[in-house]
């Protein structure tokens, strides 16, 4: 599906990536952990083409940018722009702003914001939803092209801890219905151990890749962050 | 109304205000929603520094001033995009630079500098056969962007990010809007003059802004607005016997007012 071969990155001149490989197959559900400015949401965007890495190689089954879903962090978002969430969906099927929206772009719209349990917010404005309501309708987005691999960039930034759960059992939802690869930024070690299938820690170099169980052993962890915390804890008792 | 299309002189007038004045205003959503109010401002004073230069030589001001602002534009985008440095910092120097070429070059004059007024405060009574000609071609221009540009420009205001990750070339879209932004500015000048350009771009997008709950309607209404305000402002002026540019600014002014009552009502 995706593989990343010894994948480096400077920017500004500062390295902000260094020997990152990983692989990511059909279904898999791959958490990026680390602590802040550890390269996380680069190597995201290095997947979804926003940022061209300084070294190293990113070989997918697909080159078709359409076959990748993003959800970018929601708190970038512009919510003095005037739109509504169905033209923030059909955005991802045009590949640009919509003047007009045809029936059945309204209709597979409304589909995809239904699956997400959005279809109510389809006509209201952008500016008014919550952080959760908002990442829903980026989830409606980034799915209506029935993507191969779904993009999340820290989903759980903005939302409250109940919002943040639906998210992750919506993700859990379509990854069994369509087999459809995740990878996923997220701070939230909790999250990484319980719902990803794969994990990999990563404080500018890559600390760790693997299952749950082994990436975020307690040595990988005083790694990455210097120090084990009391979540580490939870982690070694769950 | 009948007597303005008794003379040919007004009919231009009336006709190349309705054009700049929409025009303007269809541009001026995309300088609104990016925060560029100040874009506006910089690049009427660019061209002052080539309307001098023009009056300098002794040859068409406007011709000289759209060169001289297309470059300005492309410089200010090439500054935003290639160095740390901001747009609104880009713009504020580049500004001061033409203003200072424009000083430097109604100076060497020996006629003075009595001319450059009509640049500043506009002369729409002026429009020339020439000039209606040039807005009716960038006008045509400005409509063939509605098919693809509109959307992609769009897109790119809402978030940049994610229009790039779709394939859109967004830098060099910047571009085709930087230039045709500043050839909308020059063709501006006679209607409102440059020290009222900036408003002439700004306010009918932000009255279009508060009553809008989508872009496209933003879009209508915003080039509505800009062509209805030209519509009444000259037939005031003309009536009251006062400056075309000032009155269609303070007629934009008056329905910017109305929309910011409507939205404070319905919110």
């Amino acid at each position: 599906m995706i593989t990343v071969q010894n994948l480096s990155l400077r920017l500004g001149g500062r390295q902000i990536l260094r020997d990152v490989s990983f692989t990511v197959r059909k279904g898999d559900f791959l958490a990026i952990v680390g602590p802040n400015g550890g390269g996380k949401s680069s190597l995201i965007k290095c997947l979804v083409g926003l940022i061209k890495p300084s070294g190293g190689n990113i070989l997918r089954d697909t080159v078709d940018a359409r076959d990748i879903g993003y959800v970018p962090q929601i708190k970038t978002l512009d919510r003095t722009f005037p739109a509504r969430s169905i033209d923030l969906v059909v955005t991802a099927m045009r590949g640009s702003w919509p003047a007009r929206i045809s029936p059945r772009e309204t209709n597979t719209s409304l589909d995809a914001l239904q699956r997400v349990g959005a279809d109510r917010l389809a006509f209201e404005s952008l500016g008014s939803l919550s952080g959760g309501e908002l990442q829903r309708v980026y989830l409606a987005r980034a799915i209506i092209r029935k993507p191969s691999l779904l993009l999340l960039d820290e989903p759980e930034a903005g939302i409250d801890v109940f919002g943040t759960s639906d998210l992750y059992s919506l993700l859990d939802e379509y990854r069994a219905e369509t087999d459809v690869a995740v990878v996923m930024v997220t701070h939230d070690w909790e999250v990484a151990f319980h719902h990803a299938s794969s994990v990999l820690l990563l404080n500018g170099d890559q600390i760790s890749f693997g299952s749950p169980n082994e990436a975020l052993n307690e040595t990988a962890i005083r790694n990455a962050f210097g120090h084990v915390g009391h979540k580490h804890g939870m982690l070694s008792g769950g | 109304m009948t007597e303005w299309f008794q003379y040919d002189f007004l009919t231009r007038a009336l006709i190349a205000g309705l054009l700049v004045g929409g025009l303007a205003s269809y541009y001026g959503v995309f300088v609104v929603q990016r925060r560029l109010s100040f874009l506006g401002a910089g690049l009427a004073h660019a061209a002052l520094g080539g309307v001098s230069l023009g009056l300098l030589l002794e040859t068409e001001p406007l011709v000289v001033a759209l060169p001289f602002t297309i470059l300005v534009a492309i410089t200010i985008n090439w500054m935003r995009e290639n160095t740390r440095l901001s747009a609104d910092t880009a713009i504020g120097i580049l500004f001061a630079v033409s203003v200072s070429l424009g000083i430097i070059f109604l100076s060497l004059r020996d006629q003075g500098s009595a001319d450059a007024f009509a640049y500043l405060f506009g002369s729409i009574l002026t429009v020339s056969k020439t000039d209606l000609w040039a807005t009716i071609a960038i006008f045509a221009a400005g409509l063939l962007t509605l098919r693809k540009l509109w959307g992609r420009w769009a897109y790119a205001t809402f978030d940049e990010e994610a229009a790039i990750a779709d394939g859109i070339r967004t830098s060099r879209d910047q571009y085709i809007f930087s230039v045709l932004l500043a050839v909308t500015i020059v063709v501006s000048i006679k209607v409102v003059g440059i020290l009222l350009i900036a408003a002439f771009l700004v306010i009918p997008a932000a009255s279009a802004r508060l009553v809008s709950h989508s872009f496209s309607a933003m879009t209508l209404i915003a080039v509505l607005a800009g062509g209805s305000s030209v519509l009444a402002g000259l037939m005031l002026s003309y009536t009251l016997d006062l400056p075309g540019g000032a009155v269609i600014i303070l007629c934009q002014t008056t329905l910017f007012l109305a929309a910011l009552m409507y939205s404070r009502i319905h919110s």
